[in-house]
């Protein structure tokens, strides 16, 4: 789950290090990345696995909008109108959820994958299993991405400054855009694979939005390749506080770590602010 | 006289408060000018606005006979002038080389970025030095280098530097004025921003004066050195 995690925090951490916004709404995009995998099995009868490249593509394009639509409009404005939007948004996409989907839970049965393999003396389910490994190369992917391609530049160019940016002849609107398209897609991906074991409702988005947060907070924010480790840590401590705690307790673990590292190191584990 | 940068009439706001009244400068090509007054006078303003970081609410700005006064930043660069931001503004988390590179990121650059990049390296050894290195770990001089690198990795016309000597050791001062006279001689036609005035008009040619955001002087150096009204301004006789 760690690296399901981390993909879900790359994506808030990639949109907060380019301009400074947290994305209040970033659960509820994981929400409708799941809704997208759920119709396209349900209708399509596309399996979540096979109907991922969709959702992350619906999803790039509904972060472009929305940072054409509404984020560039307020990018100048006060911090509370940011925090407004984005949350505003946020309840928007829940309230049209349950509006337009119900409240039912839903689930994709028959999945392309099922059953479980034993790694050592540990089980793990298979979905579960080949979701870590698409997030993980998903995660891969974007770091290359950013480290080495001229774009990928061009978007930590314009993280670390706008100005000095814009005047290497880089369009800074359209890198911010673009961040929002990638970020979602980010979310897309995390909820095509999370679609594949996980309950779909309209609420979903809100405990792994938390935990999206707490792992940002716990890599330092706005840096990319430190949300994986932040998503390693938070997915291990679920793990093993679920089985050394109790299950129920399992989250009190990570947001006690959470506490923990933000009152030693404010910054994140690897934080430059 | 060509004027290769003109500016007319500019009237710039900060918020809502305004910077610039009426500022004025132009640039001929294949000069070295320098932008003079005293701290607050809207030096860098005024450069801001003639790379367009900053958007005037009246005048015009003229680059090779073309208005472009409502052209964005990013789009000047193609037209062929290059800003270097006070303090430097490396991207701190990038390495040199990586600095240096995004210089040249504008289409029309693209094609001779090698080439280009191996002149900055002759010009700047530091920058093959140093190529691999976070550009926060450089020193102030090192940084300034590398900026004034990035800044030419374009092949601009014009080179617009904010007060490129600021907290830097005079043996390093020295490097920099060195640097500057041969991209000019290289046919580079360039304005700065100095605070220091006799140093400043040592290296131009020609130098404008701004105070409280009006441009109140302009003449050759040596004109403006031994003016009265300059001596008023930078010694409050």
């Amino acid at each position: 789950m760690g690296f399901v995690y981390a993909l879900i925090a790359a994506g808030l951490s990639l949109i907060f290090g380019l301009m400074e916004i947290v994305n209040f709404a970033h659960g509820e995009f994981l929400m409708v990345a799941m809704y997208v995998a759920f119709f396209a099995w349900a209708l399509l009868k596309l399996d979540p696995l096979v109907s991922l490249p969709l959702a992350a593509l619906l999803l790039g394009t509904l972060g472009f909008t929305v940072y054409h639509g509404i984020i560039r409009r307020v990018l100048d404005g006060p911090m509370l109108a940011q925090i407004f939007a984005t949350f505003g948004l946020a309840v928007l996409l829940r309230s049209a959820a349950q509006f337009l989907f119900g409240v039912d839970f839903r689930t994709v049965s028959q999945p392309l994958l099922a059953g479980r393999v034993a790694l050592g003396p540990v089980f793990i389910g298979v979905p579960q299993l080949a979701a870590s490994v698409a997030a993980l190369a998903a995660f891969v992917g974007l770091f290359l991405f950013l480290s080495r391609s001229e774009t990928g530049l061009a978007l930590q160019a314009t993280a670390q400054d706008r100005h000095a940016a814009a005047l290497m002849g880089i369009d800074t609107q359209r890198m911010f855009a673009l961040g929002w398209a990638i970020g979602s897609a980010c979310v897309g991906v995390a909820g095509g694979l999370l679609a594949m074991f996980f309950y779909i409702f309209p609420d979903v988005g809100t405990p792994f939005a938390l935990l999206a947060y707490v792992t940002v907070a716990l890599g330092g924010f706005g840096n990319v390749p430190a949300t994986l480790a932040g998503g390693v840590l938070v997915g291990l401590v679920e793990a093993f506080g679920g089985l050394y705690l109790t299950p129920a307790l399992k989250y009190s673990a990570v947001f006690a770590l959470y506490l923990g590292v933000v009152l030693w190191r404010p910054q994140g584990l690897f934080g430059r602010f | 006289m060509t004027r290769l940068l003109e500016a007319r009439g500019l009237d710039v706001l900060l918020g809502d408060y305004q910077v610039l009244w009426e500022a004025r400068c132009a640039v001929a090509a294949g000069e070295i000018v320098a932008l003079l007054g005293p701290n607050g006078a809207g030096k860098s303003t005024l450069m801001n606005s003639l790379s367009g970081l900053l958007r005037p609410r009246a005048g015009d700005v003229l680059f090779d006979g073309h208005a472009i006064t409502g052209l964005p930043a990013h789009r000047r660069v193609s037209q062929g002038i290059s800003h270097v931001l006070e303090r430097r503004r490396l991207f701190p988390y990038l390495t040199v080389r990586q600095n240096v590179w995004l210089g040249a990121y504008a289409r029309e650059a693209r094609a001779d970025r090698e080439t280009q990049y191996q002149k900055m390296i002759e010009l700047f050894p530091i920058i093959s030095a140093r190529a691999n290195q976070l550009a926060h770990t450089l020193s102030g001089g090192e940084q300034q280098m590398v900026a004034l690198a990035r800044g030419l990795m374009s092949r601009p016309r014009l080179l617009m530097i904010d007060e490129p000597f600021l907290g830097l050791a005079p043996l390093i001062v020295e490097q920099l004025v060195e640097v500057i006279r041969r991209v000019n001689q290289d046919g580079v036609t360039i304005l700065f921003i100095e605070q220091n005035v006799e140093r400043a008009l040592s290296i131009a040619s020609r130098g404008y004066i701004l105070e409280s955001g009006r441009t109140i002087l302009d003449g050759p150096s040596s004109e403006l050195l031994h003016s009265a009204e300059v001596r008023r301004i930078f010694l409050g006789g």
